[in-house]
């Protein structure tokens, strides 16, 4: 008998392991995804799958390259998650090398040189996506439309989504339509009503398509909750932020803006408020801090859909804040039991 | 009995209890083990002082050691038995060292001293209640085992609203205290009702985990029917509800501020052991001498309860147990959330030792290996301290201490909440231990430092001033030498005035150093009721820094105290010369002497105005005991000091070690020569004898020659005129002889001085040798003066007629008078400016003079008995 000397605590919680987080986080995405698939083809679950592999190659190379053992890292599951995110959020219909340098980007740039996972600032999937959203506007803007709404009249078959993500689609401007936010971005001088009636993106059966994809993620994400993954906190912040800010401009100019309602059902608001800011790695610590960053992002979400260049802001709203989540926390750490006030400020000269 | 509300705390964890298995055998009672093993050290504080020594017959319930000190313990004897040894054995704790342990060999008997409850525990004083209980080794038994009579004692200085009796048990596997609510819910009932009385506190609460419904119901029994107003407030199951800030939290809804304790916020808090051996002692006298301890794991056949000695080794726990030791992988000595592993069988069970949890592999898999921190921020929402583990784990990595204290790193419980749902297995606890033990070491190092720097910088200062005054004596005093040679050419140290001058400044000396000891005193004293508060705050970091800074003005006390009889111009300088010129360590014995006294005087005069305070008593006892043992060693080292001080003056520059060793051999043999020859006059016609006298007669031969040889470059002088001044008829001659003893030990005297000097020295060397060579060269010029027209050295002489003899006997008497009358001028001089080193140095020349010419005489005149 070897006595082992080990310090306290000598039991751990059995089976949560990271991989097993990543893992719940992934199989979270599955309702959305079925719904996204069903609404648009077989494009989400084909990009999936090219990202899945681009995102394993990746790091299994650059773990090899930085001498790190690879099977112990990918088996956290990571690379998977971080592939699964983008692509879900890439259009369903863009080019296999699109997919390619997003989630490669990601992984190599985003993640790796920060020294792997954990150490990473910022949102690797966000970074892959903005980095493909900058420099390809036009297939990243263009989603597939709703069957009834578009002329093809039915959603993509399977050998069109290859077809289209692998060979360029000729038929594939039969398919496309501009999401419900484009459209109401792109509305023109219509007032709000007008656009709702006139525009074919705006149209109940589009809006409730997405209101579904929403809705999706939303209960993948309350399962998140519910599995103590994820603390409601951001989330819940980034949704009220969102909610209030919209609330406030259709309140004061009710023709020319959009219902809060709606835009927490288009677009991604649930997938960003449940899957992408509660990214742990590059968000904040703290309950108070994730509070204020989720309410940050869901600012910047209306704010660059109203006024920014993109249709959709939660990228671009998600990588701000990551800038932003040091500072947060600094500034929002918990009350510590036996302390009067939280302490806050970054520890200068060494206080007590 | 109303149901009291139950708060919340943040954070907390559901490990698997574990529970039930070790519950479903009853008590058992282990037999005797061969032998029990007291550590010393089984309390927070200073570890006990043993009062049996190594083959003593020891009762059962005997004191077998007694406190160290305010924040120490007593120990007693859990059988009765022999004291075996007295060694250091492996113990029970986390850093898997040895310690000093008392072990008994038990007679079987198990006979038990006479005991002395104290029944009327509500009559007497409240002081000797508590001193009572320390007396007794009551310590607290579920956590670090603070001395209880400290906590209560801390407590009483302030108005409690709550004492709360911790009964949580909120660690998985231990069932210890649920098994002592069954067996002894009276006891325990009684025991608190104690308590109650000693703290005074507005309610009682007894905070138990809803886990254990049967000791509820035994506790719900015994307080309804005694019609107790004690509150039973049942807390749901959540760990670690019984750490004491979580149960309070729960209780009252009330936060013990960042660095304080309960007691400042009104509360205390007991374990459930602890009460029930503040009754058994109380009620039967019964000192501390066993425990409730858990077996439990499945490395045990019979996982169960044991009341077990203290000192039962774990191996003994583990047989008696069934436990099957080639599955266990792991012993934890507590619970496996804050329980430490144990690498020697052989520990003991101790005060604070709860639970031995013997686990398999499977119970307790190795962890997983650690991943990165993905900052899921699981930690955080378990952390019962509402702490940021991910944020400290992140700053103990890259060692930003001051971040991480900044983050609290210091309010963390090391509950291991974090650890135990970290999907990323981070050992986060291992981390913090780490980073505060570097924290603390950087403390502690910092004050050392700046102690340290203090002490150098002040002592830099005085000696300074001293040097300065030196030469500025010595400058004076040259001056002097020089405006009087004309005048006082045949005697030029004769200065018989001392100059007033140098006895003002000693004076002011003096003065200034009385001052800063006072200073210094005043300091020490402050320091060491800050040591103490600290210590009844059980604020462990301040304790080491505050002992450090005791330690540093100690020694400074020390310094000056030894410095001040020296400088100060005592009526006796002689006497105070050797008594600074002790070794180190006598002095310091002595310096513990003083101060145990002095503490001891004003113990005695606070019992006075107090008469009831026990701890004052404590302290009375204890600083007896320290007075006695350091009288003793004192005691001890001071005959050493006779010889140990013989070296440094054999060291001194005149005579050669060889030379030296030459006149001893020929002493030696002169000596042994006599004493045959003595012997051969009462029985003159024994051989043997007379070989040996022969045999001895050449010995002596041989010495003399040798140290002749030694003499030849030796200056040996006589002097005609002083010839023409010196008596030498018999009656002078024995004058001269008891002048010679009185010599010797004036001579001694001064030697001691010198070596006083050399140990002063020890700060300037330099400048000392320098002055050593100065006062030889003046001594030598003084020599030379004296001398002028001597004889030439005669006292090699080989074959020497008994005329010749007689007459360098009678040369050499003279000799010897003359250096005496030298040392004696120097002595009254030096009696008169005590502390001008080249006098002295010159002293003690002239004393090493005047002894060679003792011994020369001696010589003579032994061979002249000889012949
Ligand atoms: S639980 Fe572990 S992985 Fe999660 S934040 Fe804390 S330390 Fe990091
Ligand atoms: S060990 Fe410290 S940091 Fe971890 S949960 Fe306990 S108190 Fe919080």
């Amino acid at each position: 008998m070897a006595l082992l000397r080990i310090t306290s605590p000598h039991t751990h919680r059995g089976g949560r392991r990271t991989s097993w987080v990543m893992q719940m986080v992934i199989l979270a995405t599955i309702p959305g995804i079925l719904v996204q698939t069903w609404l648009f083809g077989f494009g989400t679950l084909i990009n999936i799958l090219i990202a899945a592999l681009t995102a394993i190659g990746a790091e299994a190379l650059f773990l090899k390259v930085r001498g790190r053992p690879i099977a112990f890292f990918l088996k956290d599951n990571s690379a998977l998650l971080t592939a699964v995110l983008l692509g879900i959020a890439l259009p369903p219909t863009v080019p296999w090398w699109l997919t390619v340098t997003a989630v490669a980007f990601a992984i190599i740039f985003a993640k790796q040189v920060y020294g792997g996972l954990g150490n990473n600032p910022f949102n690797p999937a966000m970074v892959g996506y903005a980095i493909v959203l900058v420099s390809f506007p036009v297939p990243m803007t263009q989603w597939l439309g709703h069957a009834d709404l578009i002329s093809a009249g039915s959603t993509m078959s399977f050998s069109d989504s290859l077809s289209a993500i692998f060979g360029g689609l000729s038929t594939v401007d039969a398919y496309t339509m501009a999401t419900p936010l484009d459209a109401f971005k792109h509305k023109g001088g219509l007032m709000s009503d007008e656009a709702f009636a006139s525009v074919t993106a705006l149209q109940a059966a589009s809006l409730n398509s997405w209101m579904w994809v929403n809705l999706a993620y939303l209960a993948g994400g309350l399962a998140l909750i519910g599995l103590r993954i994820i603390t409601w906190h951001t989330p819940v912040a980034m949704l009220a932020g969102l909610a209030v800010v919209a609330t406030f401009f259709y309140i004061l100019d009710p023709s020319n803006a959009a219902t809060p309602l709606f835009h927490l059902t288009s677009g991604a608001a649930m997938f960003g408020a449940f899957f992408i800011a509660t990214d742990p790695v590059s968000s904040c610590t703290s309950n108070r801090g994730k509070l204020v960053y989720g309410a940050g992002i869901g600012i910047l979400v209306y704010v660059i859909r109203t006024w920014g260049g993109y249709p959709d802001g939660v990228a671009f709203g998600v990588l701000l804040m990551n800038f932003a989540a040091p500072l947060i926390d600094y500034y929002t750490q918990p009350r510590a039991y036996g302390h009067k006030k939280p302490k806050s400020g970054v520890a200068i000269g060494g206080d007590k | 009995m109303s149901a009291a509300t139950v708060y919340n705390f943040h954070g907390g964890i559901h490990p698997p209890e574990n529970k039930a298995q070790s519950l479903r055998l009853p008590l058992g009672h282990p037999k005797l083990p061969e032998e029990l093993i007291l550590p010393l050290g089984q309390h927070i504080g200073q570890a006990s002082r043993p009062l049996v020594a190594v083959g003593d017959k020891v009762l059962k319930g005997q004191t077998i050691a007694i406190n160290n000190g305010f924040l120490s313990s007593f120990l007693h004897a859990p059988t009765s038995g022999t004291v075996k040894v007295i060694e250091e054995r492996p113990i029970a704790h986390p850093s898997g060292l040895a310690d000093v342990c008392i072990v008994i060999t038990p007679d079987g008997a198990d006979e038990w001293q006479e005991l002395e409850p104290l029944r009327d525990w509500q009559k007497v004083s409240k002081t000797d209640l508590l001193a009572f209980l320390a007396e007794k080794g009551i310590v607290g038994m579920g956590g670090a085992g603070f001395p209880t009579q400290v906590k209560l004692q801390g407590a009483q200085k302030h108005n409690l609203s709550h004492l709360i009796i911790n009964a949580a048990e909120c660690e998985p596997y231990i069932t210890a205290d649920d098994m002592l609510m069954r067996e002894k819910s009276l006891e325990l009932i009684l025991g608190i009702e104690i308590v109650q009385h000693l703290a005074n506190a507005q309610q009682v609460m007894i905070g138990i985990e809803d886990n254990k419904p049967t000791a509820i119901a035994a506790l719900e029994k015994v307080i309804r029917e005694r019609q107790s107003n004690i509150q039973l407030v049942v807390v749901p199951t959540k760990y670690p509800s019984g750490g004491e800030k979580q149960l309070i939290k729960l209780l009252t809804d009330q936060e013990v501020p960042t660095g304080k304790l309960p007691a400042d916020i009104g509360i205390l808090c007991q374990n459930v052991g602890t009460c029930v051996a503040i009754y058994e002692a109380v009620q039967f006298g019964r000192p501390l001498i066993s425990r409730f301890t858990t077996l439990t794991g499945d490395g045990f056949g019979a996982p169960q309860n044991v009341e077990v000695l203290l000192g039962t080794p774990v191996s003994h726990l583990l047989s008696y147990a069934d436990a099957n030791l080639s599955q266990v992988e792991r012993i934890v000595m507590g619970g496996p959330m804050m329980g430490f592993t144990l690498d020697s069988l052989s520990a003991p069970i101790v005060k604070t030792s709860n639970c031995i949890l013997a686990a398999t592999r499977k119970e307790l898999p190795l962890p997983e290996p650690e991943q990165a921190c993905i900052r899921c921020g699981m930690c955080e929402q378990a952390c019962p301290a509402s702490l940021l583990p991910q944020q400290l784990l992140w700053f103990a990595k890259s060692q930003e201490h001051e971040k991480a204290e900044h983050y609290n790193l210091f309010d963390c419980i090391e509950c291991g909440a974090c650890s135990y749902v970290c999907p990323s297995s981070i050992p986060l606890v291992q981390y913090y231990r780490h980073t505060k033990a570097a924290i603390r070491d950087a403390r502690e190092a910092a004050v050392k430092s700046d102690i340290a720097k203090q002490r150098f910088e002040a002592r830099k200062a005085r000696q300074e001033a001293e040097a300065a005054e030196k030469e500025a004596k010595r400058l004076e005093r040259q001056k002097a030498a020089a405006a009087k040679p004309a005048a006082k050419k045949a005697a030029p140290t004769k200065v018989t005035e001392a100059p007033a001058a140098s006895s003002a400044p000693v004076d002011e000396e003096t003065k200034k150093l009385k001052v800063d000891l006072a200073i210094a005193k005043a300091k020490l004293k402050k320091l060491d009721k800050a040591l103490q508060e600290a210590q009844e705050r059980q604020a462990v970091e301040e304790i080491s820094a505050l002992q450090l800074q005791v330690d540093g003005a100690t020694a400074d006390i020390k310094e000056m105290e030894a410095k001040l009889p020296a400088t100060a111009p005592v009526a006796k300088p002689k006497d105070a010369a050797p008594k600074v010129a002790l070794s180190d360590e006598a002095k310091k014995a002595k310096v513990d002497v003083a101060l145990a006294s002095t503490k001891l005087k004003k113990i005695e005069k606070q019992l006075a105005d107090d008469p009831d305070n026990a701890e004052l008593r404590d302290k009375q006892s204890a600083l007896q005991q320290e007075l006695a043992t350091a009288e003793a060693r004192f005691a001890k080292l001071q005959p050493e000091q006779a010889s140990s001080e013989a070296k440094p003056a054999a060291a001194k520059p005149v005579l050669s070690d060889d030379h030296k060793k030459a006149k001893v051999d020929v002493a030696l043999a002169s000596t042994k020569l006599k004493k045959v020859e003595k012997q051969l006059g009462e029985d003159p016609d024994n051989a043997e004898l007379k070989a040996k006298q022969a045999e001895f007669q050449a010995a002596l031969a041989t010495a003399q020659a040798e140290l002749a040889k030694f003499e030849a470059h030796a200056p040996v002088t006589a002097k005609p005129e002083a010839k023409a001044t010196a008596p030498a008829d018999d009656e002078a001659l024995r004058k001269l002889k008891i002048d010679t003893a009185i010599a010797k030990a004036a001579l001694k005297k001064a030697e001691k001085a010198l070596a006083h000097a050399q140990e002063i020295g020890a700060d300037n060397v330099d400048t000392l040798s320098q002055q050593v060579d100065e006062a030889r060269g003046r001594a030598e010029a003084l020599e030379q003066a004296l001398t002028k027209g001597e004889v030439p050295p005669p006292a090699a002489a080989p074959k020497a007629e008994v005329n010749q003899l007689a007459e360098q006997i009678k040369q050499q008497k003279i000799a010897a008078a003359l250096a005496k009358a030298q040392v004696n001028k120097l002595k009254k001089q030096l009696a008169q400016q005590p502390e001008a080193e080249d006098l002295q140095q010159q002293l003690s020349v002239a004393e090493a003079k005047q002894q060679e010419e003792e011994a020369k005489l001696e010589q003579l005149t032994n061979s002249q008995e000889n012949r």
